[in-house]
């Protein structure tokens, strides 16, 4: 079952729909309520190689409904050291709970300090009503 | 900005939270909850298509047989009276204008259902005819249980008059999705009252988007995907609605493809890795993907291609290039899924 739209307080969020769990040098990472929304039941997860560098505002991977392709932004900058083997097999988890369950990635940060340029949850909202 | 146009049964799709988009000059739900549950409703169950945005045009009059059968591929002599057939309108190259559907009324006497983007250039190429579109709403009910639920019998490829639920509807054995089933078609004011009943009866309401899985699962071509005015029914595997014995548009290029072979085959494939075939993509070894997506059924992606004819036989490997990424696939015998009878 699709989750009920919400953006928890405790993370924070990228212009395009993705969020971020920072923990000392390591986030997780996922797309929000919105945009999966928008994609649709997920039916694949295309995910970077564990060990690889993602840069923030940069594409890590895909995520992909019947209908439409969208590529994933990485909010911040480091290496993959985790990609949820739980998405892999079973993408709708991403629907059903994209702040839990649904996470995509996780990174060693290796530039902690971009955190503090990501949307908080007000400023996110804020983008979202505009849209 | 160009204005879509809606069916009558708009209020009811916006009313079901349907996602609506623009298809073909319509606003059309490509979805209600989820592509994936609506095919697979049609598959085990039934589903309620909205196909009012699908063109009407009729014939009917002295000569009106012999028009036809000038223009349209297939050989009406092959239909009698209350038979539906399916047919293509071919350009001066043999190339495909549309695939529609003849419904034989009497000799002289014709209902064809033609795409909805393709009203004006059928129109166009059959002038004799009359577009009767806006006298039309058009429900199609799909799947195992469509018949039983509605209480009616029809025969696959025939059609008469009946009540359905309490509507006068012309009744229909075909459709898109390779289930049993039926199209109605029925008065623009009683489509509210037909697709209320239909709802009622216990069948699911289904978007575009579930019927573009499930007509590409029983390798159905969409034209503008895998046909076009660029492609010929040769190509196109579709040479067993072309009566190649007879004279119509286009015939002499099908009778020379049809003697001498093609470059490219449209063949239907099924990818060996992980991914989602889209249009456009390239097939590594020679071809173009027409149509992809994911077969709910199969849980594999699934597509249609243009390929080298060298690469069209059952079970050749073939690559997609999955935006840079090579990915495994191979041609498989049409259709993808077949149900089991």
């Amino acid at each position: 079952m699709a989750a009920d739209e919400s953006y928890p307080e405790d993370l924070r969020y990228h212009r395009e729909h993705d969020w971020a769990r920072v923990d000392g040098d390591t986030a997780t990472v996922g797309i929000t309520w919105y945009a999966q929304d928008a994609l649709g039941e997920l039916v694949h997860f295309e995910p970077p190689e564990e060990g690889a560098s993602v840069a923030a505002d940069e594409s890590y991977g895909e995520v992909e409904s019947v209908k439409a392709v969208s590529d994933l932004i990485s909010p911040l900058s480091g290496e993959v050291v985790e990609v949820n083997p739980l998405v892999l097999e079973e993408p709708e988890k991403v629907n059903d709970d994209p702040y839990g369950e649904g996470w995509l990635i996780k990174i060693r940060l290796s530039e902690p300090g971009e955190a503090d340029g990501l949307l908080d949850v007000a400023a996110y909202k804020a983008l979202l009503e505009e849209q | 900005m160009q204005t879509l146009r809606r069916t009558p049964l708009y209020e009811r799709h916006a009313a079901l939270g349907a996602r609506l988009v623009p298809f073909a000059g319509w606003e059309m739900p490509v979805q209600y909850t989820s592509i994936v549950g609506e095919h697979r409703a049609v598959r085990t169950s039934a589903g309620v298509f909205d196909v009012s945005h699908m063109g009407e045009l009729s014939i009917a009059g002295d000569g009106a047989h012999d028009y036809l059968q000038a223009r349209l591929t297939n050989d009406l002599d092959k239909a009698g009276d209350g038979d539906a057939q399916y047919t293509l309108l071919t350009n001066e190259q043999g190339g495909i204008v549309d695939d529609l559907i003849a419904y034989r009324r009497g000799t002289d006497d014709y209902l064809l259902v033609v795409n909805a983007s393709n009203v004006e250039p059928d129109h166009a190429s059959l002038s004799e005819t009359e577009d009767v579109s806006s006298e039309w709403a058009l429900l199609a009910v799909q799947g195992p249980e469509a018949l039983p639920r509605l209480g009616i019998e029809v025969t696959p490829f025939t059609f008469h008059e009946g009540d359905v639920l309490g509507v006068r509807c012309l009744i229909a054995g075909t459709g898109y999705t390779g289930e049993r089933g039926c199209e109605l078609g029925c008065a623009p004011e009683d489509a509210v009252r037909l697709w209320d009943a239909i709802v009622d009866a216990g069948i699911v309401p289904c978007g575009l988007g579930a019927r573009d899985t499930l007509r590409l699962e029983v390798s159905y071509p969409l034209h503008g995907n895998d046909i076009s005015p660029d492609r010929t029914p040769i190509e196109a595997g579709l040479g067993w609605a072309c009566a190649l014995d007879k004279k119509f548009t286009g015939v002499d290029v099908l009778r020379e493809q049809k003697e001498r072979g093609t470059a490219e085959k449209l063949v239907a494939f099924v990818m060996d890795d992980k991914g989602i075939p889209r249009q456009g993509m390239a097939i590594e070894e020679g071809g173009t993907v027409t149509s992809g997506s994911l077969s709910p059924v199969l849980d594999q992606g699934i597509g249609l291609a243009y390929v080298s004819s060298e690469l069209a036989a059952p079970e050749t490997k073939v690559t997609v290039d999955l935006r840079g990424r090579p990915r495994a696939a191979h041609i498989v015998k049409k259709p993808i899924y077949k149900r089991e009878e």
